[in-house]
C-alpha cells in the first residue's frame, strides 16, 4: 500500500500527521458555517489531497449545534475518523463536549471568549479573538455573523499549510458569482491567516502538503449524482413530496432539467415533475405514468416507502415499472430524520402486502449512485417492476471525491412492449403470458392503435389473459411467475465486487458502509495481521456469486448499519444453508460508520 | 335533443355508426356482474353512449378506478380502452401520471362516494387543484356496498342504515367541495335521469380539464328501503333538474341552429356548444359563489338540485402548469430526452 509518512520514534499522540487527520468543526446551525466548512473541505481537496466531509446536522434550520468532520487521506479514506485531530470550536453551547472528547495532543481552536484552555492541560488549545477580527474585516454589523466563520477557515489554513490561493479559488466557486460575497469572505478569510501568521505559533503536529492524488476528481452528493443519472435515464414523469434527506435529489434534478431537459422549438420541459400532496400520491403518479408508458420516479425515504407501500403492492403484481429512490434516515417513524442508517433494507426488499420481492439496487459510491440510478430505469422496465435505488444520508447528502462519471453509452432498454405492428402479427396475446419462460410478460402502453393492444389492469387476480379471475391455479401460476420473474432478474443486476486475499474470512457489505470496510481490512491486515476476502453486495435478487462467497468462506461477517442485520437477516432467508456461517457486524448508533468499530467488533467475534 | 345524435353515414344503413365509422356494440364492456338493478349500470349505460355520439376513440382511453361497486364499472364500458382498477380512493394519483405519460389520452373515473370522500378525499382535492384532465363520474349512493352497508360519507343526517342504524353526521357535498377547489365543472345527475346524464357526460367530455359529475345512484341492495334517503323514490321524488340542457357537438356546429337569447351558451375549446335553459331563473351555473350559497339553499330545504351546477371553462390545466411539451412524455424518442456525452462532461466540470 501507499506511504504513511510518520516519525518512527515519536510516540502516537506526538506524531507528525502529514495529508491524514480530521478536523471538527462545531458551530450552530444556521449560522452560514455551511459554506466555511465546504470552502475548507475544498481547499484541501485543490491541495491534491483526498478528501471527505460528513455533515451531522439537527432537525432544525436554525439554532441547534452542528458538527462538521473533515477528514484529509492520503490513501483516499472516506469514512468518518473515530477520533477528532483538529477541533474548531465555534458553539459556546457544545464547547465543554467538544473538548472532553478529544484524545491527549489533540488541537484546539477556539473562540477566545469561551476560555476553553482551563478545562484540560493536555490539549494543543488556540484562542482565536473572532469578535475583533471579524469586525475590522467586515464593517457591515449585519454582515459580521456571516463572515465570522470565514474566519477559522483563515486561521486553519495557515495553521495546517493550506495555500490561501487555494482558499479564495474555493470561495469564488462556492459563491458563484456573487462578486460582493466573495471579496468579503476573501477578506475574512484573509483576515484569519494574517492574524495566525502573527499570532500563532507554528505547529507540527498537523500538514497538509501538496499532493496530486485528486487530480481529475470532483465533489459531489450522492443526491446529485442520482439526479444526474435520473436525467442521463431520460426520466420524464418524477412524483414526490418533500422529505429528508432526500427533497435535494428531486430539487438538484430540477435544476438539471431546466437546463438540459428543454425542448429547444417549445421552450417547453420534456420531464414533468410534480410535487405530490403525499407519498401516497407520488407513488400512484409514477406507476400510473410507468404504466402508460412513461419513466417514471420518486425520491422519498423510510416513512415515505411505508405510505406508498400499498401502490407498491399494485405496481408489483399490476407489472408497472416504476423507479424508488430510498435516501435512508434513522427509524421508525420520524426517528432521526437527519442521521444516516440502513434500517429500510428488508423493507425495500418486501415492501407491501403479500408475497413480494423487489429488485433493489445498493450504490456504494458516487459513480453507483449515477450509474445505478440509470440502470434502475432499463430495470425497470425490462422486469414491468417497481426497482429501489436504495441509498442513505451518508451517501445522498455528504460530500464524496470521486472520478467523473461515465458516459452511459448503451441504448435504453425499454423492455418488452407490443406495438400495433406486432400486435398484428400475434395470434393470442395474453397481458401475462409467459411466453418466453422467463416471467416477463410482453405489455402494451396505452393509445397502441389497432383494436388489439387493450386490456384491463387490475390488482385482484387475474388470467394470463389479464381477465378477472379468483381460480386457484391461476393465482398460483401467476405469483409463481412473479417469483420467476425476481429470479430472472439475477441475470441483469450489477454483479457484486470480490476483493480477495485468498482467506476463508468473509466480510461483506454493501451501500456506504464501503468507505468504512475498505480502511477496516487494512486495519486488520497491518495492524492485526488478519486476511480478509470481501464482497460488496450490490443488488437483490443475490447473484450466484454471493451464493459462491458464503459457499467459499468459514465465516462471513455481514455488515449492516441497522440494529437487526437486515442484510444479515435477508442472506440467511436467501440461503437458509449457509446461515451458521453468518455473524452480524453492525453499526447502529445514528453516527456515519467507522473503520474502528469493524475492526474491534470482528476482533471480539475471534477472541 | 336532436342535436347531440350522430349522423348516420349511408353506407352502412343497418347498424348506426358514428363519426369514426363504430357502432355502439364497439363502446360495449363485459358483462356487469352488479346487483340487478343498480344505478350504476344505468351510469355505464349513458357512458357508452356518450362516448359513442362524442366520437371517442376507444383506443385513446383510460378509464381508471379504484376500490368498490363503482370501481368495478370500467370493465362493464369500452372494451377498448385501456383499463386500470387500482387502489381504494386513489384512482386520482393514477390518473395524474397516465395524463402526465401520455397527454392525448381520454381520461375517465368511475368512482364512488366512499373511494372519493372518504379514503380518496384528499387524492380527489389536489387532483382539481391542479385540474388533471378527466371525466369523473363519483357514482353516489351514500353507502359502502361492496362491504355489505356501512354508511358512507356522503349519507344524509337521519338516514337509517337497513338494520336500523341511524347516520349522525354530516353529508360531505362532492359538489360544493369541487366547486370550493375551483374545478371548472361541476354537475349532479340522477341515475334515473338518463337523458341529463347523457347531455352532461358529453359535455364532460368536450371539457379540458377536470369534469367532476356526482351522479346519485341508488344501492338497492343496502340502501333502497323505507327510511333511507338515498332510495330511488326519494330521488326521483326530490329531485329538481336546474335547468334544460342541450349539447351541440363541434361537428355539427354547422347543421344546428342555436335559437340566440333563449339559453345561456357555453363553448368549449374544441367548439362544442352546451346550451342551458334554465328552469329555476336565479341559478347562474357561472358564479361561483351565487351558485354554492343557492346549492346549500336547496339542500337547507330538502331539494336535491341537478344539472350543471358550475363552469369555468378556460382554466389551465395540469399540462400547462407543468409547461410540458405537446408530444406525449411516453413517446419521446431516446435521443430527445438523453442528454448527450458533451452535457455530462459539462455537468462533471462543473463540480471539479
Amino acid at each position: 500500500m501507499s506511504f504513511a509518512p510518520q516519525v518512527p520514534s515519536a510516540p502516537e499522540n506526538t506524531k507528525t500527521l502529514i495529508n491524514d487527520f480530521s478536523v471538527e468543526v462545531a458551530t450552530v446551525n444556521g449560522s452560514g458555517s455551511q459554506t466555511a466548512n465546504n470552502v475548507l473541505m475544498r481547499a484541501i481537496f485543490q491541495m491534491g489531497v483526498p478528501v471527505s466531509g460528513k455533515n451531522l446536522f439537527p432537525s432544525n434550520i436554525a439554532g441547534l449545534p452542528t458538527w462538521f468532520q473533515i477528514r484529509a487521506n492520503h490513501r483516499g479514506y472516506a469514512a468518518r475518523k473515530h477520533d477528532v485531530d483538529l477541533m474548531i470550536c465555534m458553539n459556546a453551547e457544545t464547547a465543554r463536549e467538544d473538548v472532553a472528547k478529544l484524545k491527549p495532543q489533540a488541537l484546539c481552536l477556539y473562540d477566545e471568549p469561551l476560555k476553553l484552555n482551563a478545562l484540560r492541560t493536555d490539549l494543543n488549545f488556540f484562542p482565536v479573538p473572532f469578535q475583533q477580527l471579524v469586525a475590522a474585516s467586515c464593517p457591515e454589523p449585519k454582515l459580521q455573523k456571516l463572515v465570522k466563520n470565514m474566519i477559522y477557515v483563515g486561521v486553519t489554513a495557515r495553521m495546517l499549510g493550506i495555500d490561501m490561493e487555494e482558499v479564495r479559488k474555493a470561495i469564488s466557486r462556492q459563491l458563484k458569482g456573487k462578486q460582493k460575497a466573495i471579496e468579503l469572505n476573501s477578506g475574512a478569510a484573509q483576515a484569519g491567516f494574517d492574524w495566525a501568521d502573527q499570532n500563532i505559533q507554528d505547529q507540527d503536529r498537523l500538514q497538509i502538503i501538496r499532493d496530486n492524488k485528486t487530480e481529475g476528481q470532483l465533489i459531489v452528493d450522492g443526491n446529485s449524482a442520482c439526479a444526474l443519472g435520473a436525467m442521463f435515464a431520460g426520466v420524464t414523469v418524477v412524483a414526490w413530496y418533500p422529505i429528508t434527506p432526500s427533497s435535494s435529489l428531486v430539487e438538484t434534478l430540477a435544476e438539471y432539467a431546466k437546463e438540459y431537459r428543454i425542448d429547444p422549438v417549445s421552450g417547453k420541459t420534456n420531464v414533468a415533475i410534480v410535487q405530490m400532496e403525499d407519498e401516497l400520491a407520488s407513488a400512484g403518479v409514477i406507476i400510473g405514468a410507468g404504466w402508460a408508458g412513461a419513466r417514471s420516479m420518486t425520491a422519498t425515504s423510510g416513512p415515505g416507502i411505508s405510505l406508498m407501500s400499498e401502490f407498491i403492492g399494485l405496481a408489483y403484481f399490476a407489472e408497472c415499472p416504476s423507479v424508488f429512490v430510498d435516501v435512508t434516515r434513522m427509524g421508525p417513524s420520524t426517528g432521526l430524520p437527519t442521521r444516516t442508517s440502513q434500517g429500510d433494507i428488508e423493507m425495500c426488499a418486501k415492501c407491501s402486502h403479500g408475497d413480494t420481492y423487489h429488485i433493489c439496487l445498493y450504490p456504494g459510491n458516487m459513480e453507483e449512485c449515477f450509474q445505478f440510478t440509470y440502470e434502475a430505469f432499463d430495470l425497470a422496465e425490462r422486469y414491468q417492476t417497481p426497482v429501489f435505488v436504495v441509498t442513505d444520508l451518508d451517501l445522498g447528502m455528504q460530500n464524496w471525491a470521486t472520478k467523473p462519471f461515465t458516459y452511459p453509452e448503451a441504448k435504453f432498454d425499454r423492455g418488452k412492449v407490443l406495438d400495433e405492428q406486432q400486435l398484428k402479427e400475434i395470434q393470442d396475446w395474453g397481458r401475462y403470458k409467459d411466453v418466453d419462460g422467463d416471467g416477463i410478460c410482453y405489455r402494451t402502453v396505452a393509445g397502441t392503435p389497432g383494436g388489439k393492444g387493450a386490456y384491463f389492469t387490475r390488482g385482484t387476480g387475474h388470467s394470463v389473459h389479464a381477465l378477472y379471475s379468483e381460480k386457484p391455479e391461476d393465482w398460483k401460476s401467476n405469483i409463481d411467475r412473479l417469483r420467476r420473474k425476481f429470479d430472472t432478474a439475477r441475470t441483469s443486476v450489477p454483479a457484486p465486487i470480490l476483493l480477495s486475499s485468498g482467506s476463508k474470512r468473509g466480510l461483506l457489505a454493501y451501500g456506504s458502509s464501503d468507505s468504512a470496510v475498505t480502511e477496516a481490512i487494512d486495519l486488520l491486515s497491518e495492524v492485526h495481521g488478519k486476511q480478509v476476502d470481501y464482497l460488496r453486495v450490490r443488488a437483490l435478487p443475490f447473484t450466484e456469486a454471493v451464493e459462491a462467497f458464503l459457499d467459499q468462506m468459514d465465516v462471513v461477517y455481514v455488515v449492516d448499519q441497522n440494529r437487526d442485520g437486515q442484510m444479515a437477516n435477508l442472506l440467511r432467508e436467501f440461503f437458509p444453508e449457509r446461515s451458521g456461517k453468518i455473524r452480524k457486524v453492525l453499526h447502529y448508533d445514528s453516527t456515519a460508520i467507522n473503520a474502528q468499530t469493524l475492526v474491534d467488533q470482528i476482533n471480539d467475534f475471534e477472541k | 335533443m336532436t342535436a347531440s345524435t350522430a349522423s348516420t353515414p349511408s353506407t352502412t344503413p343497418a347498424v348506426p355508426t358514428n363519426k369514426l365509422g363504430l357502432t355502439k356494440q364497439d363502446y360495449v364492456g363485459a358483462k356487469s356482474t352488479l346487483c340487478a338493478g343498480c344505478g350504476h349500470d344505468a351510469i355505464t349505460a349513458q357512458i357508452i353512449q356518450s362516448a359513442w355520439e362524442m366520437n371517442i376513440k376507444p383506443h385513446m382511453v383510460a378509464k381508471l378506478s379504484g376500490i368498490g361497486c363503482s370501481s368495478k364499472t370500467p370493465t362493464y364500458f369500452l372494451n377498448q380502452a385501456w383499463g386500470f382498477n387500482s387502489v381504494h380512493g386513489r384512482a386520482a394519483a393514477v390518473c395524474t401520471g397516465v395524463t402526465l405519460a401520455n397527454r392525448e389520452l381520454t381520461n375517465v373515473i368511475a368512482s364512488g362516494d366512499g373511494d372519493s370522500m372518504s379514503i380518496g378525499m384528499g387524492q380527489l382535492v389536489h387532483m382539481i387543484r391542479r385540474n388533471v384532465p378527466v371525466v369523473y363520474i363519483l357514482e353516489d349512493n351514500g353507502v359502502y356496498g361492496l362491504t355489505k352497508g356501512q354508511f358512507s360519507a356522503t349519507a344524509d343526517i337521519g338516514s337509517v342504515l337497513k338494520k336500523g342504524d341511524v347516520n349522525e353526521l354530516p353529508p360531505i357535498d362532492p359538489c360544493t367541495l369541487a366547486m370550493e377547489m375551483g374545478c371548472g365543472f361541476v354537475a349532479r345527475s340522477f341515475s334515473g335521469n338518463p337523458k341529463q346524464l347523457n347531455t352532461i357526460l358529453k359535455a364532460a367530455f368536450a371539457h379540458k380539464g377536470t369534469a367532476l359529475i356526482d351522479v346519485i345512484s341508488p344501492c338497492v341492495t343496502f340502501n333502497n328501503h323505507e327510511g333511507s334517503t338515498r332510495s330511488y323514490k326519494v330521488t326521483k321524488d326530490k329531485e329538481m333538474p336546474l335547468q334544460e340542457l342541450g349539447f351541440v357537438p363541434y361537428y355539427e356546429l354547422d347543421q344546428v341552429e342555436i335559437p340566440a337569447g333563449e339559453a345561456r351558451e357555453v363553448a368549449f375549446p374544441d367548439g362544442s356548444r352546451l346550451t342551458i335553459r334554465a328552469l329555476r331563473e336565479d341559478y347562474n351555473p357561472m358564479d361561483r359563489f351565487g351558485a354554492m350559497r343557492d346549492i346549500h339553499e336547496a339542500q337547507a330545504a330538502g331539494e336535491f338540485l341537478t344539472g350543471i351546477l358550475y363552469l369555468h371553462p378556460d382554466r389551465p390545466t395540469l399540462h400547462d402548469y407543468v409547461h410540458m411539451i405537446d408530444q406525449p412524455l411516453a413517446q419521446v424518442s431516446q435521443e430527445a430526452v438523453k442528454p448527450g456525452p458533451e452535457v455530462l462532461r459539462a455537468c462533471m466540470e462543473e463540480l471539479m
